[in-house]
């Protein structure tokens, strides 16, 4: 039954993916540039060079061929090079990407540390003051446009107060090589003689741009946990434990909580697309060196090949992520693998 | 028991050490510079803002010019001796100055003549197999017309060094002791060569200055280390790094939020927030420079000097200083700055639209035409608002009816794109590399200058050549006036360029920053700068 969901799901990604890499492929004839600075990189090409570029992005056949010296050339990890940096897009979205999901991963850690317990409060207090409270909270949160909110801190906590520093992962003096280019795993995998230090301003450089960042899914997330404990609270089978004189703890921990979360862990997997949607706008305003802001730079400075290659890596990310939480969600929940057809 | 202690004491120590360690605050000047640094070699570049971060900081020339007095100083080399008729000049150099250690390159050995040899052949000597590296464009040097005097450059020995000239020339030391004439370590590049690796030469640094490169990251960040062997001193910092960050306000806010310790180019606008706080020390120097107006004079309609003398009668510069400047710059008269010694006031174009529109009359354009006017992206000294400034004279020659288009670019593609003289009409500008004012014309505005892309005007005319060979050719001060007085004068008629002001220049550190030198001509220097 797993496995022939697993199949549904598998073939599914792969026509995913073919449809992205047509469409990234097909970029190439829609860029204003020459074909063949888009599919190299290679600007001011000389005759022999632009002989030898042609032959390998078979410039003359057809397009079938193309397209599959294209598929080859993405696996060998060969994406062109950069036109503003002259370097290869590959290297920079290897180095540039990490920093773009550690992001994520923090933000929706502290949103799930809060979002969760917050939503199982509301739940509790249905229509009490705490539900209303954090409730009116959540809409306020929701509501506001994440680059305003960067802003405002901005403004109060770097500009006004100076407690925070408003740009990039770590404080420039403090040299830490890449090994995971999680920032905070970095410094604790290298003997840094000021690594106490080195971790102290790391984490002071992550707060804001991870609050911002968590605002929006920590409000989704206390929403739908509310609404997801309301509806099995709603349950016979609550209802029969709670005629047994089980009180509220009792009922939500041991109880509800469980099959209320199924449906949760599933909103986690679709918020990572929205999560990186907004991490580019967060790593504008922060400066924080990620995809993002790499992306942004290379739309102004009409750099295509970076253009797609940082489409891609974040497409294949975000489809990945999906499917990922799907089949989570799928091996705890036995109900959900009932469903006839794959959907992402 | 006697080992038990010895062990005891062994582990108190190594705890010691550690808090020590950990108790030592990590040591450094962060900069933040407003642009990414085209090369890491100023031979190859003309470009200010590379120039600031490159220059004083990896390497040493064989001398420099006192920024008080403008008299020559000794650097890398100890002593120089001009012959009587001027044309050989040999350099005795300093013993024991060590190349950078990197993580690239480990010198065998001190530099010697053979390191200025190669540096200054690799300018001027097509058999130099670095010569072509690159471009093969040296701009400063040739628009300078360096290329042309230097017959020879001769090792005596291994601590003395001939230049021999074509003919005597008054500038020659002053091009010596610019920020881009540096010395190159010889023993690196001919490991480049065995590596087969030559074009790394002007990315991956090797130089005498007293920081060494440890790595750059585009947009982000340059970072430099200690050398510890630097001749000179032992001042510098453990590290210097450069944050790249182009926005204005970004640099502003990082600078109030102590992320960077220095900031470079702080607009007008921002002055007084800044002088407001306790923390932050605004410094302010007289910078030799200017910021002009180009027009392509190769291009029709700007061929056309009725039509130049239409654009420069149609802008008010009364305007464009009080909403550009802030009162922090004078305006041009002329294409020299008043501290220059061959400064004469000019006759400059006044604001007269009316005027404006008899000269487009006369050339024959009286419904105006449509143009393109680049505006710089970044900041400058002698231009901090580029845009403003473009758009000011954008409404102003509407008045006249002419429909300029701005054009920006990022600051390097525009750099080349206006080398390659691919514009109508530019906002542009120039710092002096030498209190010398052949600084102000020959890299500019020489025919020499066209051909090596420096000359933003696309001016060609013998005539200015031969006022400038002229000037160069004698030693006679009063003579040298002479023909400079009429080189700007004659530019004021032919108009290639509308000279608008001199700016200051700006500089915003935290006052726990010392010994940062803002030099009146060529870049900054972060040599002596440390912080308590």
């Amino acid at each position: 039954m797993f496995a022939d969901f697993l199949f549904r799901r598998l073939s599914l990604l792969l026509f995913m993916l073919f449809a992205l890499t047509a469409f990234t492929f097909s970029l190439n004839y829609l860029f204003p540039r020459d074909l063949l600075t888009n599919f190299s990189g290679e600007l001011n090409a000389n005759y022999s060079q632009t002989q030898i570029l042609e032959q390998k992005y078979h410039i003359d056949d057809n397009l079938l061929i193309q397209y599959q010296a294209f598929l080859v050339r993405l696996f060998q990890g060969d994406w062109g090079l950069s036109l503003s940096s002259g370097q290869a897009v590959f290297g920079h979205v290897k180095q540039l990407f990490p920093a773009t999901i550690e992001l994520c991963v923090y933000a929706l850690i502290v949103a799930l540390c809060l979002g969760i317990p917050a939503g199982v409060i509301c739940s509790a207090y249905h229509n009490k003051w705490p539900d209303k409270v954090i409730s009116s909270l959540t809409l306020l949160g929701f509501s506001i446009p994440v680059f305003w909110l960067a802003l405002l801190l901005i403004m109060i906590f770097c500009l006004s107060f100076g407690w925070f520093p408003m740009s990039g992962r770590i404080g420039l003096l403090y040299e830490i090589p890449p090994v995971t280019n999680f920032i905070l795993l970095d410094i604790w995998l290298h003997d840094f003689p000021y690594g106490g230090q080195a971790f102290a301003d790391a984490l002071h450089h992550l707060t804001l741009p991870t609050v911002v960042l968590a605002m929006y899914p920590t409000t989704v997330l206390v929403r739908f946990t509310r609404d997801s404990m309301l509806t099995v609270l709603e349950q016979n089978y609550i209802k029969t434990a709670r005629a047994k004189g089980l009180n509220r703890r009792q009922l939500i921990l041991d109880h509800a909580l469980r099959n209320a979360l199924l449906p949760v862990i599933k909103q986690i997997g679709l918020q990572f697309s929205t999560l990186i949607t907004l991490a580019m706008v967060t790593e504008v305003i922060f400066s924080w060196p990620g995809i993002g802001r790499w992306m942004i730079e290379s739309i102004y400075q009409r750099d295509y090949p970076a253009i797609q290659g940082g489409l891609l890596a974040v497409s294949f990310f975000v489809i990945f992520a999906n499917m990922l939480a799907d089949v989570i969600h799928t091996l705890l929940d036995p109900l959900a693998r009932n469903q006839a057809h794959g959907k992402v | 028991m006697l080992s038990i202690g010895a062990l005891l004491s062994v582990l108190l120590s190594g705890c010691g050490d550690r808090t020590a360690q950990a108790q030592r605050k990590i040591q450094g000047i962060v900069y933040c510079a407003e642009a990414n640094p085209v090369s890491f070699n100023p031979q190859v570049t003309t470009t200010g803002s590379t120039i600031d971060i490159i220059a004083n900081q990896l390497y040493n020339t064989l001398i420099s010019i006192d920024p008080l007095t403008a008299e020559f100083r000794p650097e890398l080399a100890t002593a120089w001796e001009i012959s009587e008729d001027g044309k050989q000049i040999t350099f005795t150099l300093r013993q024991d100055v060590t190349f950078h250690s990197t993580d690239y390159f480990t010198p065998t050995r001190t530099m010697n003549a053979d390191d200025v040899v190669f540096s200054f052949n690799r300018l001027f000597d097509v058999y130099n197999p670095f010569h072509f590296v690159g471009d093969a464009n040296y701009p400063y040097f040739q628009s300078v017309g360096m290329d042309q005097l230097i017959r020879r450059i001769v090792k005596v020995d291994d601590y003395t060094v001939r230049f021999e000239l074509f003919s005597s020339e008054s500038s020659f030391l002053s091009n010596i002791a610019t920020d881009f004439a540096v010395i190159l370590s010889q023993e690196y590049a001919m490991q480049l060569v065995e590596q087969e690796n030559k074009q790394d030469f002007d990315m991956l640094p090797v130089g005498t200055g007293p920081y060494k490169y440890k790595g750059f990251l585009r947009d982000n960040l340059i970072r430099y280390h200690k050398h510890p062997g630097y001749w000179k001193h032992d001042l510098a910092m453990d590290q210097l790094v450069y944050d790249i960050t182009t926005n204005n306000t970004s640099r502003i806010a990082k600078m109030l939020t102590k992320e960077c310790d220095i900031t470079a180019h702080p607009s007008a606008t921002q002055l007084e927030t800044l002088a407001a706080r306790s923390d932050i020390r605004v410094d302010k120097a007289v910078n030799l420079n200017v910021g002009y107006w180009a027009f392509n004079t190769e291009k029709p309609p700007f061929d056309n000097v009725l039509v130049r003398k239409a654009l420069a009668h149609s802008i008010d510069f009364q305007k464009i200083m009080k909403a550009v400047f802030y009162g922090n710059g004078i305006q041009a008269r002329s294409i020299l700055p008043p501290s220059s010694w061959a400064f004469q006031t000019q006759a400059m174009p006044s604001y007269d639209p009316e005027r404006a529109r008899e000269f487009l009359i006369q050339a024959g354009f009286p419904d105006g035409f449509e143009m393109d006017l680049w505006a710089m992206p970044v900041s400058r000294i002698y231009n901090p608002n580029a845009r403003k400034m473009a758009e000011l004279i954008q409404s102003d020659l509407r008045e006249i009816g002419i429909r300029a288009t701005i054009v920006e670019y990022e600051w390097n593609t525009f750099l080349e794109r206006v080398g390659k003289h691919e514009h109508d009409s530019v906002l542009l500008g120039w710092a002096a590399d030498t209190p010398d004012p052949d600084n102000f014309f020959s890299p500019l505005l020489s025919c020499t200058a066209t051909f090596s892309g420096k000359n933003p005007a696309n001016w060609c005319n013998p005539e200015f050549d031969l006022l400038l060979t002229q000037a160069l050719d004698t030693t006679d001060l009063q003579q040298r006036k002479q023909f400079y007085q009429q080189a700007q004068q004659m530019l004021i008629t032919e108009l290639p360029v509308v000279p608008i002001a001199h700016g200051m220049r700006f500089q915003a550190s935290n006052t726990s920053v010392m010994g940062i030198e803002l030099r009146p001509f060529g870049g900054i220097s972060l040599a002596n700068a440390r912080k308590n």
